[in-house]
C-alpha cells in the first residue's frame, strides 16, 4: 500500500504544482475553473488512452515513440506558457486599468486560458499516463492486495490534490501587486524548465546529439530525485546533471521569453499613450 | 479490390520509409554496446551486466510479464515505461567506469546492476 501511495503521490506532485501555480496566474479571470477543471479532465482522459497505447507508441520511430511524444507534448506546453506570458505582457495592463471593454477582456481572457488549459492538461497527461498504468498492473493482478494497493494510490492522490492546494493558497497569499510578477517570473522559470526536459527526451531518442556533454554534476548536493530536488525539477527544470544543449535551450527561453514581453510591453503602452 | 493496391502502397511506403531510417542512423547504433534484457515474474534476467567504458549503451528490455513495467535508473538518468509483452529501447550515453543500479519504478524487488570497466 505505501509503495503505490508513493509511486502515485510522485507523479500526482509534479501535476499539482503545475495546477496550483495557474490557478494562482488565472486568479481574478472569470469562468477559470471551468477551463482548467476542463484541462484536467482532458489531460486525465488523454493519460488513460496514452497508458492504453503505450506499447503501439513505443514502437514508434524505432523504439523511441515515447520520448519523442514527450518532448513533442513538453514543447506544445513550452510554447503555451510563453504565449501566455507574452500576451500578458501585452494586454494585462489595459485589463488591470479597465480601458477595455468587459467583453473583450472576457473573450481575450478566455484565450489565454485555452492556453493555460493545454498547459494543465499535458501537466496531467505526461504524471496520469504512469499512474493509470501502475494501477491497471495492480487491478490486473490478484484481487487480495489490490484494494489496498488501490487506497494507497488513492490516497497518493488526495495527497497531490493537497500540493495543489498548498501552492495555490501560498501564492495567494502574496499581495495583488507582486503576485502579477511572481507568476510571470515562475511561468517563465516553468518553461525553460519544460523545454530541457524536452531536450532530455531528445538526446535520450538519440535525436539531439551535439552539445551533449555534461557540464555539472550536483548530485551529490541536491539529488533529482529527493523531495527537494523534484520541486526544483518541476519549478524551474532543476537536474543534477546537466548537458550544454540543456543549459543553452534554457537561456534561449528565458532570453526570448523577456524580449518578447519587452517587445510587446512597450507596444501596449505606445498604444495607451496615443489614445490618451 | 481497392484493398490491394492501398496496401501494396503502404507496403512501398513503409519499406522506403524503413531504408530511410536505416540510412539515417548507421553510425550511433555500431557505436553502441546493446544489452539485451527480460524482464518476467518481476525479475530482470540477467540481473547483473556489464559494458566497456566511453562507448554508448543502448539495453533492449522485453518485458514478458502482463503489467507494465517501467525500467529506471537515478545514475544512468533514465526513465521509460515497457508495456505488457513488449520491448522498450533505453538509450545511455557514454560511461565512466563505475556500477550503475537500475530497477522496477513500478516494484521495488526488481533490480540490477551495470558494471562498466
Amino acid at each position: 500500500m505505501l509503495a503505490a501511495l508513493i509511486i502515485v503521490f510522485r507523479e500526482v506532485f509534479e501535476a499539482g504544482l503545475i495546477v496550483g501555480i495557474v490557478l494562482a496566474v488565472t486568479g481574478s479571470v472569470p469562468h477559470r475553473n471551468r477551463w482548467i477543471g476542463g484541462g484536467v479532465l482532458a489531460g486525465a482522459l488523454a493519460a488513460c488512452i496514452v497508458a492504453a497505447f503505450t506499447g503501439a507508441l513505443s514502437q514508434l520511430f524505432a523504439g523511441m515513440g515515447q520520448e519523442l511524444f514527450n518532448a513533442a507534448i513538453l514543447g506544445v506546453a513550452v510554447v503555451m506558457l510563453t504565449w501566455h506570458n507574452v500576451w500578458m505582457a501585452h494586454h494585462g495592463r489595459e485589463m488591470a486599468g479597465e480601458l477595455r471593454q468587459v467583453g473583450q477582456a472576457v473573450a481575450d481572457g478566455s484565450k489565454s486560458l485555452l492556453a493555460l488549459a493545454v498547459v494543465v492538461g499535458v501537466a496531467v497527461l505526461r504524471e496520469g499516463s504512469e499512474v493509470a498504468l501502475f494501477l491497471y498492473g495492480v487491478a490486473a493482478s490478484d484481487g487480495g492486495s489490490a484494494l489496498s494497493l488501490a487506497i494507497g494510490g488513492f490516497t497518493g492522490l488526495v495527497l497531490g490534490a493537497g500540493v495543489c492546494l498548498l501552492t495555490y493558497f501560498g501564492l495567494m497569499r502574496i499581495p495583488a501587486r507582486a503576485l502579477f510578477a511572481t507568476t510571470t517570473a515562475l511561468i517563465t522559470l516553468l518553461a525553460a524548465g519544460m523545454a530541457t526536459q524536452a531536450v532530455a527526451f531528445l538526446e535520450r531518442a538519440n535525436w539531439l546529439t551535439s552539445l551533449d556533454t555534461v557540464v555539472w554534476d550536483t548530485g551529490w548536493l541536491l539529488p533529482e530525485n529527493g523531495i527537494a530536488g523534484r520541486t526544483l525539477h518541476t519549478l524551474i527544470g532543476y537536474t543534477d546533471q546537466p548537458t550544454e544543449m540543456q543549459l543553452v535551450v534554457y537561456a534561449a527561453v528565458l532570453l526570448a521569453t523577456f524580449m518578447l514581453m519587452r517587445l510587446t510591453g512597450s507596444q501596449a503602452t505606445d498604444r495607451a499613450v496615443a489614445v490618451g | 479490390m481497392l484493398a490491394v493496391p492501398m496496401m501494396t502502397r503502404l507496403t512501398l511506403a513503409a519499406a522506403v520509409c524503413g531504408i530511410a531510417m536505416l540510412q539515417a542512423a548507421p553510425s550511433r547504433a555500431q557505436q553502441a554496446t546493446e544489452i539485451r534484457l527480460t524482464y518476467s515474474n518481476g525479475q530482470f534476467q540477467p540481473s547483473q551486466v556489464s559494458a566497456p567504458a566511453d562507448k554508448p549503451i543502448s539495453f533492449r528490455v522485453k518485458n514478458l510479464d502482463a503489467k507494465a513495467m517501467e525500467f529506471e535508473s537515478t545514475s544512468l538518468r533514465v526513465e521509460k515505461v515497457v508495456a505488457a509483452g513488449t520491448e522498450g529501447v533505453i538509450n545511455v550515453r557514454a560511461l565512466k567506469p563505475g556500477r550503475y543500479e537500475f530497477y522496477d519504478d513500478f516494484n521495488d524487488k526488481a533490480r540490477g546492476a551495470l558494471t562498466v570497466q
